[in-house]
């Protein structure tokens, strides 16, 4: 199975236990963290690339799910509305990972979604709602 | 002493094809390469240009009568009430005005995904929405509801009347506690996590005329994608306040209301806008031409980000409690840079107001300048400028006199 990236969010209660050794030790998967953050809602959330057999796979994802994390597969899940995006900026300053950044000296709004971690706080900070998610490939 | 013209000689040139334009961002490097005497001879006319959320914004309706004929009492367009105290078909709807099933705060920060501004872009879209209104019934207007569906083309009237738009100049918030707060200044992240401003700086109309010697009732502009007029000073108008050596105010000062006709707008220039936890309001394109009369508006016209300055507040505290506290002044140009230091930090700021849209709203008047389209209209009144008196009062709690 082809290493997939799926962005994992949890509740603050579970930001302390120690989920990559579990899923390593008891599925045996591989694990790579490209991102992890705390967003300004105090969800923490994280993009890792996971890699295993199919059975442990699923095993490993059920034991995510059973700690009350919310678990979404990275597939261009966020895109940006060109035509309704204003280029205000607001999202700008909120971003965690610099996906949504103002190019300077234009002034204009760039989306880069290599950089976007699917962490969603744009969706509703944008105040246009020009952010949306393509939902094909949730789970 | 200079160049002089009137606005009756610019407009002949707008007629004639000779008049010369160009946007306050294109002014400022003429004037870099040239001497203020050369460039006030050669240009006639300046556009500015503004986009941003405008939270006094609204549009008055008449929607006609129906048979048999109905006082309407409450309105809803699309769910979003509109105020009707005023005569039996006519009515107000704010962009602020949300749907009565919306659920506000109560799980916040609330969405407010809909609201009056959401209507309006709509209607100017040239969408169908839905039409119910309410009445008590009277011998003359016997009808007490009625349930139908109506578009812009539909109605008799429709204008935006705008009670305060294009503000002088704006704060920068920053929130100094230590949790996200959710403001019309958009999400600010706690201990100073950023700075959000919201001018279009050295684009902005009113920066561009600091004392408003050109611009007051019947200043025609652009408003919404289309024409429009400014009525009056918009609320809480506030001319008086401390101004730097080039007389730009250092804080909020002046407001324009503004009016035109909504039939003629675009929704590109009329945006629905919902902020996380504050409510919904409208993003409004305003673009006003700044005539060269002389040499002094000239040098108006050609101030730059460096040489405006915004006052740094707390949104945390000192905006709700109206401390009147302020943490610092900075200018256009540092918080356009992307980083403000504040209190040893560096904190990266973020605009509300998009400034490539403003530089949109420049140019498209410009053109329409050009092509003759557009003629100045010579206001019949200034706006009450910084020797007006004018001072802003705050409501007092009273005892019944
Ligand atoms: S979802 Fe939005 S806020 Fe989150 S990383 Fe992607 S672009 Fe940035
Ligand atoms: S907040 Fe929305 S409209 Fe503003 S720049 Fe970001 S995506 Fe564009």
């Amino acid at each position: 199975m082809p290493p997939r990236k799926i962005v994992l969010r949890f509740p603050p209660q579970v930001v302390d236990k120690p989920l990559i050794y579990h899923l390593v030790k008891d599925y045996e998967l591989m694990v790579n963290v490209l991102k992890a953050n705390v967003n300004p809602y105090k969800e923490g959330f994280m993009v890792m690339e996971l890699v295993g057999e199919p059975d442990k796979y699923e095993q490993g994802l059920n034991f995510l799910k059973e700690q009350g994390i919310r678990i979404d597969y990275l597939s261009e899940d966020i895109v940006r509305n060109i035509d309704r995006c204003t280029h205000c900026g607001a999202c700008t300053s909120i971003c965690p990972s610099g996906a949504l950044y103002v190019s300077r000296p234009s002034m204009e709004v760039i989306f880069e979604d290599e950089k976007c971690v699917v962490c969603g706080v744009c969706l509703k900070t944008c105040p246009v709602k020009a952010i949306e998610v393509n939902f094909n490939g949730k789970q | 002493m200079g160049v002089k013209r009137t606005y009756a000689e610019i407009n002949e040139k707008i007629k004639s094809g000779k008049v010369v334009v160009v946007t306050a961002e294109e002014i400022i490097k003429m004037v870099e390469e040239k001497s203020v005497e050369e460039v006030a001879k050669e240009v006639d006319v300046v556009t500015t240009g503004t986009f941003g959320p405008m939270c006094s914004s609204g549009a008055f309706f008449n929607f006609g009568h129906s048979k048999p004929r109905i006082k309407m009492h409450r309105v809803w367009m699309n769910g979003v009430p509109a105020y009707t105290g005023v005569a039996a078909v006519d009515a107000y709807l704010g962009v602020n005005e949300l749907p009565e099933y919306d659920p506000l705060n109560s799980n916040h920060p609330g969405e407010f995904r809909y609201g009056g501004g959401h209507v309006i872009e709509d209607l100017v879209a040239g969408k169908t929405i839905k039409f119910e209104a309410t009445g008590y019934g009277t011998d003359c207007y016997p009808r007490r509801k009625i349930d139908t569906y109506i578009s812009l083309n539909d109605v008799n009237e429709a204008f935006l009347f705008n009670p305060r738009n294009a503000y002088q100049n704006y704060n920068v918030a920053v929130n100094l506690s230590n949790k996200t707060i959710y403001t019309y200044m958009g999400t600010l992240k706690a201990n100073l996590g950023n700075a959000h401003y919201c001018s279009a700086g050295q684009l902005s109309p009113l920066l561009n005329d600091p004392y408003y010697k050109t611009i007051g009732i019947g200043t025609r502009i652009f408003l919404g994608g289309g024409v429009g007029y400014v009525a009056w000073n918009g609320t809480q108008h506030s001319p008086c306040g401390a101004r730097g050596e080039n007389g730009v105010p250092l804080g909020g000062a002046g407001t324009l209301a503004v009016t035109g006709d909504l039939k003629q707008m675009k929704p590109q220039w009329l945006r629905g806008t919902s902020f996380l936890g504050y409510g919904a309001t409208l993003t409004v394109g305003v673009g006003v031409p700044i005539p060269i009369l002389n040499e002094e508006m000239l040098r108006f016209t050609a101030v730059k980000d460096e040489d405006i300055f915004a006052t740094i507040v707390d949104y945390s505290y000192d905006y709700p409690n109206a401390t009147g506290k302020t943490l610092g002044s900075v200018s256009y140009a540092q918080l356009k840079a992307g980083t403000v230091e504040l209190n040893g930090k560096e904190i990266p700021t973020a605009p509300l107001s998009s400034y490539i849209k403003a530089r949109e709203i420049a140019e498209t008047l410009k053109k329409w300048i050009l092509e003759g389209d557009f003629l100045l209209g010579e206001p019949v009144l200034t706006l009450p400028s910084a020797d007006s008196g004018i001072t802003l009062k705050g409501l007092q709690e009273k005892q019944a006199p």
